[in-house]
């Protein structure tokens, strides 16, 4: 600012007179960016800001009787995220439920991103070494799961892992297991689902990493004695891991706040947050724990990205 | 001079012994209509502790060559052979060979010191040796300021010596360097040239060289290959590929020449004569090869600074007039448009005080120094 007003004195005729066209000119420059900045604004107090501080509000409010909420202060729904008080001996204690689940929501979410990273490097890295016809089909058929509505999939699934579906009845036939194993409402199928829906999320950054990676670095790492092992630790994982780490966010975030997948899988015994919190609005009728929890689940989502951002930041400082 | 000469012969002795040989390679790249012969039947042996140049133009096979020495692409047919092995089918992290990439190629993550000393540490050398490595590498290309720094942080000339010194940290047995200074401007071209040629001659590592640039392949090789279409046309030290160029191919692309059509007599004392438009004959060299008998019309060329103008028509080989005087300052290059037909170009050094005083349209005779001719083999 100082230096655009500077170079405006010097291009005007008289000393006085032109500081006061800078001014002007300055606090013109201010007002238009103002203008042109609030359709993004308003869209962002009316979508994300509005609605958060009304959770943020709810959380400490008295819960109503029939759901909603009654206009009093009150820590309780922030209290009854973790504590509470014992029926009989009214004595503060943990609440395990809610402690399993956060548990199991963070287990499952970090489970979902290192199975997705697992399957979704190879799977990009075959993608992104085809021919280029090829290279576009694969892609194609990797996006087509987004067509089909996500209830359906998850359904699709269920019918999968049921005791006479055909995952049970191949593994009987096969002699690896005497009778059907109970893999539906699991924390297993919760997993297996998860990583199914959300893969796509982690292919994709990854083959967009694959594809920019210049596959002379690794005829130079070949040239330089690496084996295959070596390549892959050495050359090629530490120049995808920026798509790695973006494919990470895309899918422990999502998994994190997951509903559909747990509701279905998990039966409604084996809940994750997103469960939790549709309970609260729902049958549990307490919006404000319900809200306390939410808040909580964008925490938790926050620190993620912040770690994200840190490990992101010292990426780039280390490409230069 | 003598102590000189010694050196030569040593190193020709040496060299006598061969490091990597080519032999009957040809490798055929896609299927059916895409199916393009890369290389067609090559054989060569290039020798040790040599600065072998392969230099041709783009698309002609020279780099497909090095991949296979490489290992990076493997031969349709034919064996590449280093010191006397069969390496063909060996993967190139088996090869004992390193290569500098056309673009370096300097893996981003890791730092200089990290980029040199990853061959070594691949090949499972102790943390200290690689380090006295590192050291030595860093001193040897002159960088050892920069150890530490980013490969994004270092300039185009500073990177290639990167690549230099990481190629030859692991001391291969031979070293394979694709155009890698095309990217580098004239001046660093030419000071990497120096320093390529000092590098060959302190490691007393068989360099194998790939270029475009006939220039860079004149002044730093010991022999020079050159390629077309796949096949190699002529091997040879620089002044043969130069001076006794076997093709018109070789001839057009290294430096400039006159093209004439002359008839092919019997050997005068032992030496081959041809017959010139103009009627006069002139001894000539002969190729290796040639299959063009008595009385024959064969090729010849005859490079501009070989032959001289002169005053009298009469006197000389050929006879034209001046059509353009060009002035460059260390030589003056006269266009004579010949009676017979055709131009042909005449490069004289310009020495002080001595004016030529030729002019534009003068009726001039063309001289040829002793053995400037050369017949081809097309």
């Amino acid at each position: 600012m100082a230096i655009a007003g500077t170079q405006r004195t010097s291009l005007a005729a008289t000393g006085q007179n032109a500081a006061e066209v800078a001014a002007e000119a300055e606090r013109r420059d201010i007002r238009s960016r103002w203008l042109l900045s609030t359709p993004a604004l308003v869209i962002i107090t009316l979508a994300a800001v509005g609605p958060l501080l009304i959770v943020a509000i709810y959380s400490f409010l008295t819960p109503g009787d029939y759901g909603n909420v009654v206009w009093r202060f009150n820590t309780e729904g922030w209290v009854g995220v973790v504590l509470q008080k014992d029926i009989f001996s009214d004595q503060w204690q943990w609440v395990d439920a809610h402690l399993s689940i956060f548990w199991r929501s963070v287990k499952l979410s970090i489970l979902t991103t290192l199975t997705t990273v697992l399957v979704g490097v190879p799977t990009a890295y075959f993608i992104a070494t085809r021919p280029g016809r090829w290279r576009d089909v694969w892609l194609f058929l990797i996006t087509i799961p987004f067509w089909t509505n996500l209830l359906i999939r998850t359904y699709a699934i269920l019918d999968l892992l049921r005791t006479e579906g055909p995952v049970n009845t191949t593994l009987v036939r096969l002699g690896i297991v005497d009778k059907p194993l109970q893999l539906m409402f699991t924390d297993f199928a919760i997993g297996f689902g998860m990583t199914y829906v959300y893969l796509p999320l982690m292919v994709l950054p990854i083959y967009a990493s694959i594809e920019k990676l210049d596959f002379r670095l690794v005829e130079a790492g070949y040239d330089l004695y690496a084996n295959r092992w070596n390549m892959f630790w050495r050359i090629i994982l530490p120049l995808v891991k920026p798509g790695i780490i973006a494919g990470s966010i895309l899918v422990f975030i999502p998994s994190l706040g997951a509903y559909v997948t747990p509701r279905v899988l998990g039966g409604g015994k084996n809940m994750m947050l997103g469960n939790l919190i549709d309970l609260q609005f729902g049958q549990g009728r307490n919006w404000p724990l319900g809200s306390a929890l939410s808040i909580t689940l964008m925490v938790i989502v926050m620190i993620a990205l912040l770690y994200y951002v840190r490990v992101a930041s010292a990426e780039r400082r280390n490409y230069g | 001079m003598r102590a000189a000469n010694g050196a030569a012969d040593d190193a020709a002795a040496k060299r006598a012994e061969t490091a990597v040989e080519a032999v009957g390679v040809t490798k055929v790249f896609g299927q059916g209509e895409e199916r393009v012969v890369a290389l067609d039947n090559v054989s060569i042996a290039i020798g040790e502790n040599e600065f072998f140049t392969l230099l041709g133009p783009s698309g002609c096979g020279k780099t497909t060559l090095l991949r296979l020495i490489a290992g990076f692409d493997h031969s349709t047919e034919g064996r590449i052979l280093l010191h006397g092995n069969d390496i063909s089918a060996l993967p190139p992290f088996k090869r004992p060979v390193n290569t500098v990439f056309q673009n370096y190629a300097l893996f981003p993550h890791m730092t200089v010191a990290g980029n040199i000393g990853f061959g070594l540490e691949m090949l499972g050398k102790p943390r200290p040796e690689i380090d006295a490595r590192v050291d030595e590498m860093l001193r040897l290309v002159r960088m050892g300021e920069l150890k530490n720094r980013e490969t994004s942080q270092i300039s185009g000339g500073q990177q290639q010596r990167v690549a230099l010194a990481r190629a030859l940290a692991p001391a291969p047995e031979v070293l394979l360097l694709d155009e890698p200074l095309s990217a580098l401007d004239l001046k660093l071209r030419k000071e990497m040239q120096i320093e390529l040629k000092r590098l060959q001659h302190e490691t007393g590592i068989t360099f194998i060289f790939v270029t475009h640039d006939q220039e860079e392949a004149l002044t730093m090789s010991d022999r020079v290959a050159v390629m077309n279409a796949g096949r190699v046309l002529q091997v040879g030290a620089p002044r043969d590929i130069y001076d006794r160029p076997a093709e018109r191919f070789v001839a057009n692309f290294i430096g400039d020449t006159n093209f004439l059509q002359a008839e092919l007599l019997a050997p005068a004392k032992g030496r081959p004569r041809v017959k010139l438009p103009s009627g006069k004959t002139v001894g000539a060299s002969l190729p290796d090869g040639i299959n063009a008998a008595r009385g024959d019309t064969v090729s010849i060329v005859v490079r501009p600074e070989h032959a001289e103008v002169v005053a009298k028509p009469s006197s000389g080989l050929l006879s034209g007039s001046l059509g353009n005087i060009v002035y460059f300052g260390t030589d003056t290059h006269y266009h004579v448009n010949l009676d017979t037909g055709g131009s042909f170009t005449v490069r004289m050094q310009n020495l002080r005080g001595s004016e030529s005083g030729f002019a534009v349209g003068d009726k001039v005779g063309i001289a040829f120094k002793p053995d400037a001719v050369q017949a081809l083999r097309d």
